[in-house]
Formats: structure tokens, sequence, C-alpha cells
């Protein structure tokens, strides 16, 4: 009833490739607000490779670390947007390299 | 009972602490009552103590208690304990005996003073330490009641440190016992490498084992120690500086207890000092008698009423340490004992002058009191017949005890004794005719009645503070009952403490067998015939009856010229032994120090200050790598992540 589904390397393929333009995102982007971005899209390539394990060894705690990340990263959303906006409202536009008061 | 020995250190303790916290607020004279009663319970129970002791066969007279370990640290294990043994108790006895009366004498004596109530905790902390010193059945507990009596008598004598010779006498008290306390605590390390215990009745067992040169170390490094504390030849210097203390003080510290603790470390050691060589025994008679005879020349030219005095405890200390150094243990303790009953009623009696005279401390100004201070006269007279070993007299039968074994160590060990025995004789009676008799000085403004002393004065600029007198007529008078009643028990007891080891019959000599048990290691006996002894004790006789009738032709009769030939400047000044070590000190001395300073301060002080800097450098320049841009924390992330992953992989490919 179903197609075969793919066998999990392609899961895990797609997986590195989202992680690594995340990554890749995160290191050259400036603009605050699409390395936040970044950082989620990292986070869901995690998300999937934690799946396709879990479905390719029959082992629900895959699934689990799933739900985990996905609250931490709701919990990390509102706070990260939060100082996001407050600092839209200060300038106007949210360059990260600004933002360096903070250096030794 | 044996559960209950924590209670003699416990009950000055608990005065010290109540003091310290409320002594303010309890205030004069209760301050001093409650103290006074503190240390008078403690010696109750010393008493309660000894009666129990005497009660138990002679050989098993050692009571012990263990309040807990102390220090656990690897082969060392030291308990606080206390070891109540016939010469502990011995020594506990006169000790809280003399410490309560001269904590009522104090009462009076620091009527009206300042600081009543701190001088009062400072006594009780003293007492409290006196006897943790002499209870502790380990050298580490008496090695903590030692530093604790030496930091009572620092803060004792620099007691009125409103005065820069006070507060520098108190420096340096504190500054030679320190020598010492490194003697005991190398003569500690020595014990413990040797034979792995402090415990003063495991040492006395296992001792037999110690090689002689361990033991010749041990015992060299317990007499620096003892030499410290105890005011010999060459370190004896801080006792007569330590005059500047209140009387009392001087009386309870200088005179009768804290002085004899080296003495008493050397007779607690003793089966040490048997086992090391012969050289030792013998340093120590000598420079027992050395001192004896040196202190005995300085007190002749003193007119310091309480130098003269503090002079004479350094030369019966000497007697003390001859007596060590010939084996004869229970002969210094005997005259520890009698010493600390006639030299406690002789400083207090010299108190009770001065504090009669208006503070006024020079002989020079005084003469003819007997009349006036009746009770305080009589008492004295007492001590000084005591001291100078008139028949029958405490003192007598002590210093005859130590001649004799001196005579059988060496029989010029022995003149040197009869020598001091005759100084000691004379430099007394010259105390006792100048402030008892002859005629009063004290009538008449002190340019008239002493006009020396008033030179004297006028050329160092002294005009007042403790110890001088006033410059216009004096009124002395008799102290009152506080002061007195001290007086009065003490002097029957300078008179026949003697008797505690009468040499008549054999069973007269209670100390003896009271102290054999304890001693039975190092001590001598004696065995000279009786008509050696009897022949020693007159020729001592005949030379203290001499001393005396020499000093009633010089300062009764008033023969200046023959008092200006004996009392010789160089004596005076203590044969510049004082101002000879000032000058070596600050010229070649200094150039040590500054070479030792400079070592300090480039070297030591170098290679702190260089680890300092480095790390400010350091980290100047390792600050920078936190530029403050997020991008650059997340390229370090990465790499590390990668670097991370880079080992994992490999680790888990080749191995």
């Amino acid at each position: 009833m179903f197609a075969a589904a793919p066998p999990p390397e392609v899961y895990l393929g797609l997986s590195a490739v989202l992680f690594a333009i995340g990554a890749v995102g995160l290191l050259v982007r400036r603009n605050a607000l699409v390395m936040f971005m970044c950082v989620e899209l990292m986070l869901n390539a995690v998300n999937l490779s934690f799946i396709t394990y879990a479905r390719a060894l029959d082992d629900l705690g895959g699934q689990v670390a799933v739900f985990f990340v996905l609250v931490v990263a709701a919990a990390e959303v509102v706070v990260g947007l939060g100082i996001i906006v407050s600092i839209f409202r200060r300038r106007r536009y949210a360059d990260a390299d600004d933002l360096s008061l903070l250096k030794g | 009972m044996q559960d209950l020995l924590f209670l003699i250190p416990a009950l000055p303790l608990a005065g010290f602490v109540v003091l310290l916290f409320l002594g303010k607020r309890i205030g004069e004279p209760l301050a001093g009552w409650l103290a006074t009663a503190a240390v008078g319970a403690s010696f109750l129970a010393t008493v309660a103590v000894y009666f129990d002791l005497q009660s138990t066969p002679e050989h098993e007279r050692a009571l012990t208690q263990t309040l807990f370990t102390w220090l656990p640290v690897g082969g060392l294990t030291v308990d606080l304990g206390f070891l109540a043994d016939p010469l502990s108790v011995t020594m506990l006895l006169f000790i809280t005996g003399i410490a309560t009366l001269i904590h009522l004498y104090s009462i009076g004596y620091m009527h009206g003073d300042r600081d009543f109530t701190k001088f009062f905790v400072y006594l009780n902390l003293f007492v409290f330490s006196m006897i943790i010193l002499v209870l502790g059945d380990n050298l580490l507990v008496t090695y903590l009641g030692w530093e604790g009596v030496g930091a009572c008598s620092y803060f004792l004598i620099s007691f009125w440190f409103e005065s820069d010779a006070n507060a520098s006498a108190g420096k340096k008290a504190f500054v030679t016992n320190r020598i010492g306390d490194f003697g005991f605590m190398v003569a500690m390390f020595f014990t413990f490498s040797a034979l792995g215990t402090l415990n003063y009745q495991q040492i006395l067992v296992s001792s037999p084992s110690l090689a002689a040169t361990t033991a010749t170390a041990i015992a060299a490094m317990l007499f620096l120690g003892a030499a410290a504390k105890s005011a010999q030849l060459p370190l004896y210097v801080w006792l007569p500086d330590a005059m500047a203390g209140p009387t009392p003080v001087s009386a309870l510290i200088h005179a009768a207890t804290m002085v004899t603790a080296g003495i008493y470390v050397l007779t607690r050691m003793n089966p040490v000092i048997a086992l090391s060589a012969s050289w030792v025994p013998w340093m120590i008679a000598i420079i027992g008698a050395a001192t004896a005879l040196f202190a005995a020349t300085i007190a002749l030219a003193q007119n310091d009423i309480k130098k003269v005095l503090a002079y004479s405890t350094v030369s019966q200390l000497g007697y003390m340490f001859l007596a060590v150094g010939s084996g004869a243990y229970i002969a210094a303790i005997f005259h520890m004992v009698t010493h600390a009953f006639f030299k406690a009623l002789l400083f207090l009696g010299s108190g009770s002058v001065i504090h009669g005279m208006e503070d006024e401390q020079d002989m020079r100004r005084m003469g003819a009191l007997r009349k006036i201070m009746p009770i305080t006269s009589a008492t004295f007279i007492v001590g000084w017949l005591a001291i100078v070993g008139f028949p029958g007299f405490s003192g007598f039968f002590s210093k005859d005890e130590i001649l004799l074994f001196a005579y059988e160590k060496s029989p010029i060990l022995w003149a040197v004794g009869v020598v001091t025995a005759l100084l000691t004789a004379f430099y007394m009676s010259r105390q006792v005719f100048m402030v008892f008799y002859g005629k009063a000085r004290w009538d008449r403004p002190i340019e008239e009645a002493a006009p020396e002393l008033a030179a004297e004065r006028e050329a160092a600029g002294i005009t007042g503070g403790h110890g001088v007198g006033p410059v216009g007529e004096i009124k002395p008078h008799e102290s009152g009952w506080k002061m007195t009643l001290p007086l009065m028990i003490l002097a029957p007891f300078a008179l026949l403490a003697g008797f505690l080891n009468s040499p008549f019959v054999d069973d007269g000599k209670f100390l003896e067998h009271w102290l054999e048990p304890v001693v039975r290691f190092g001590e001598a006996h004696a065995t000279s015939g009786t008509g050696v002894k009897i022949g020693l004790a007159l020729v001592a006789t005949v030379v203290g009856l001499l001393g005396i009738a020499l000093a009633f032709v010089v300062y009764l009769k008033n023969r200046q010229d023959l008092a200006e030939k004996i009392e010789q400047p160089i004596m005076a000044k203590g044969w510049y032994f004082d101002s000879t070590i000032s000058a070596f000190m600050d010229g070649p001395g200094r150039k040590a120090f500054d070479a030792v300073a400079w070592v300090d301060k480039n070297i030591v002080d170098g290679a702190v200050n260089g680890v300092a800097t480095l790390v400010r450098d350091g980290s100047a320049k390792t600050r920078l790598v936190q530029t403050g841009y997020v991008r650059n924390y997340a390229l370090g992330f990465a790499i590390g992540a990668i670097v991370l992953a880079g080992f994992i992989l490999t680790k888990a490919v080749y191995s």
C-alpha cells in the first residue's frame, strides 16, 4: 500500500546536508534572525537522524530524544526571539557583529 | 578521681573565658575574686588528686586521662591526655597553691588599675597554660602549655604597654624564648623519629632502645629549650627585663612557676639524658654553675629592688641546672619547690614595699622600713634567711643537697656553688639592710635623701612612670590584708619546706621516696660518707653567715668605701652582656640581617612577584581571544566539534 521506504542512508545523508547548511549559515551570515534560523536547521537535522536511527534500530529511545529536543528548542526560541525583538527595538536592524560589547 | 583530672586545667580556663567575655561588666574587684576562686578550686582538685595518688602503691602512682585524640596523622597519634604522677602533682601543688595566693595579692596590688580585669584574664590564662605544660602526658601537649606560658608572659611583661621600655621588654622575652622553642621542637622531632611516640610513659618504657647519638641530640636540643625558658647563660637576658611587668607577675611567672618549666622538662626526660653522651650532663652542670655565679655577681650591684631578685632568680635557676647536670633530679625539684616558696615570698614582699613606697623601686630611696611595714619586713626576713641558707630554713636543705651532688660530680663545680652561696648571702643581706634597716631615705625630697639617684634620674631624663616614686617626701605605709595575707601564708612554707626532704633521718626524705619512680633511670646516688656530708653542710653554713656578716659591716656600719669597691659599675651593667649583644647586632649582625633581607626581597619575593607578573602579562595577551563576535565563537565551536569528531573516529578506526 505504501511505496517501499527509501533506505536509512538517504535520510542520514539529508540530515548531514541540512546540518552542514545550518552550520555554514551560522558561520557566514551576520543577521541575528538568519543565524537563529540556522541553529533551528541544525537542531532539526539532528532530529531527523534521531528518528532515522529509531526506525532502523527499532528503538523508541530516539523518538523520545526528539521530543526533548523540540521542547528545548521551543524554550530557546522564546528566549532568543525575545532578545532579537528587543535588539530590533533599539537599533532597527540586527547585525550580530555590532553586538560585540562583551569582548575581552 | 581519674576522670576528674581535667578539672585542674578546666577551672582556670573557665575563669579565663568568663572574664574574657564578661570581665568588663563584672568589674573590680569581683573579677579578681572570681579569678582567685577558679585557681583556688583548681588547687583543691590538685590536693584531692594528691591524696588519691598517695593511697596507691608506690610503683603504680600514675593517673592518666585521655580526653580525645588530638592529631591522628599517619604514624603520629597525639592524644590530648593528662598524666598525674608524683612529679607533675608535686609541681601542680605549688603552682596552683602559690598562684592562688598571688591572685589574692593581685586584687590588692592592682587596685585602681585601668586594666584590672584584663590582668586577671591573662593571669588565669597563664595558670591554665602552666597546668597544661605540667599535666600533659606527652611532649606536644607540654609544648602547647610551653607556648601558652610564653605568650602570657609576653602579655604580662608588656602589661603597662604605654611605655616603650615595657613593650620592648615583652618583645625581648618573646624573641629569646623563640630560640628555646626551636630547641624543644627539634627535640620533639628527634624523639618521634627515633621512638615513634611522644607519650612520656611510652618514652620511659622504650628509651633503653635509643642509640646514644640520638639520645645526645634529643638531650642537647631539650637543654637549649630549657635554657631559654629557665633563663640560663647566654639566654638569660630576657628575665631581668621581664621585671617591667607588675610585681605579682614577676612573682608568679618569673620566679615561682614558668621559669621552672625548663627544669621540669629535663627531669621528665631524665632517662634520655641518662643515655646521652657524658658531655651533655657536663654541659648542663657547667652552664648551670656559670649562670649561678655570673648572675650573683650582677645582683651585687643592682639598686632596683626587683632587679636584685630577678638576677637572684637567674642564679638560683643555675643551681637547679647544676643539680640536673649532676644527676640530682630530686634535689633540683626540691630546690624548685623551696625556691618557689621563698622567691614568691620575696617578690610579693618587694611588691608590698613598692606599693607602700608610692611606686618607688630604687633601694637607695628606702631604708628603715622595718617599723612601718612590720608584716612585710618580718616575712621578707624569713624569705631572706631561706634563700641565704640559714640553718633550719628551707633553702639550707635544698641548696646543701645540690652542693653535695655537685661535689660528687666535681669539686670545682662545688666550689663555684659555694662562692655563689657567699655572694647570694651578701647581696640578699644588702637588700634587706638597704630596704628595712639603716637610715630612712624617703622622709625628705629626693635631692637631699638620695642625691646620687636624683642625679642619675636627671641625667637619664626620667620624671615618672611605673617604678619611679614621687620627688618629694614619701609617706610609706603597710599594705592591706589582701597583700599581707599571702605573705603570712608563704612565710611558714619558706621556713619549713626544707623538711619535705629532711636529711637527718631516712624516713624524713619524703620527697625522695615520692619522686623516686619518676627519676629512677637518671638519678645519681650520693656515695659520700656522713662526715663529708656534714663537712660540706658546715662549709655552706659558714659561707652563708660570712656573707651576712660582710653585708652587715658594709651596709649597716656604712663603709661607703667598701661598698664602692664591691659594687663595680661593670656588674651594675651586667658585665655589658646586653650592650655587647646590642652592639654586635647593630654592627656585623645588622649586615648579616640586611643580607638576609636582600635575599628575601629579591629572591623569595622575586619568585613570588615573577609568577604574578607572568600570569598578568600572559592573560593580557590571551584576553584578546575574546573578541565579542558571535561568529568567532561559533567558529571555535565548529573547529572544536570537528577535532573531537575526528579524534573519536580515528580512535574507532585504528583500535
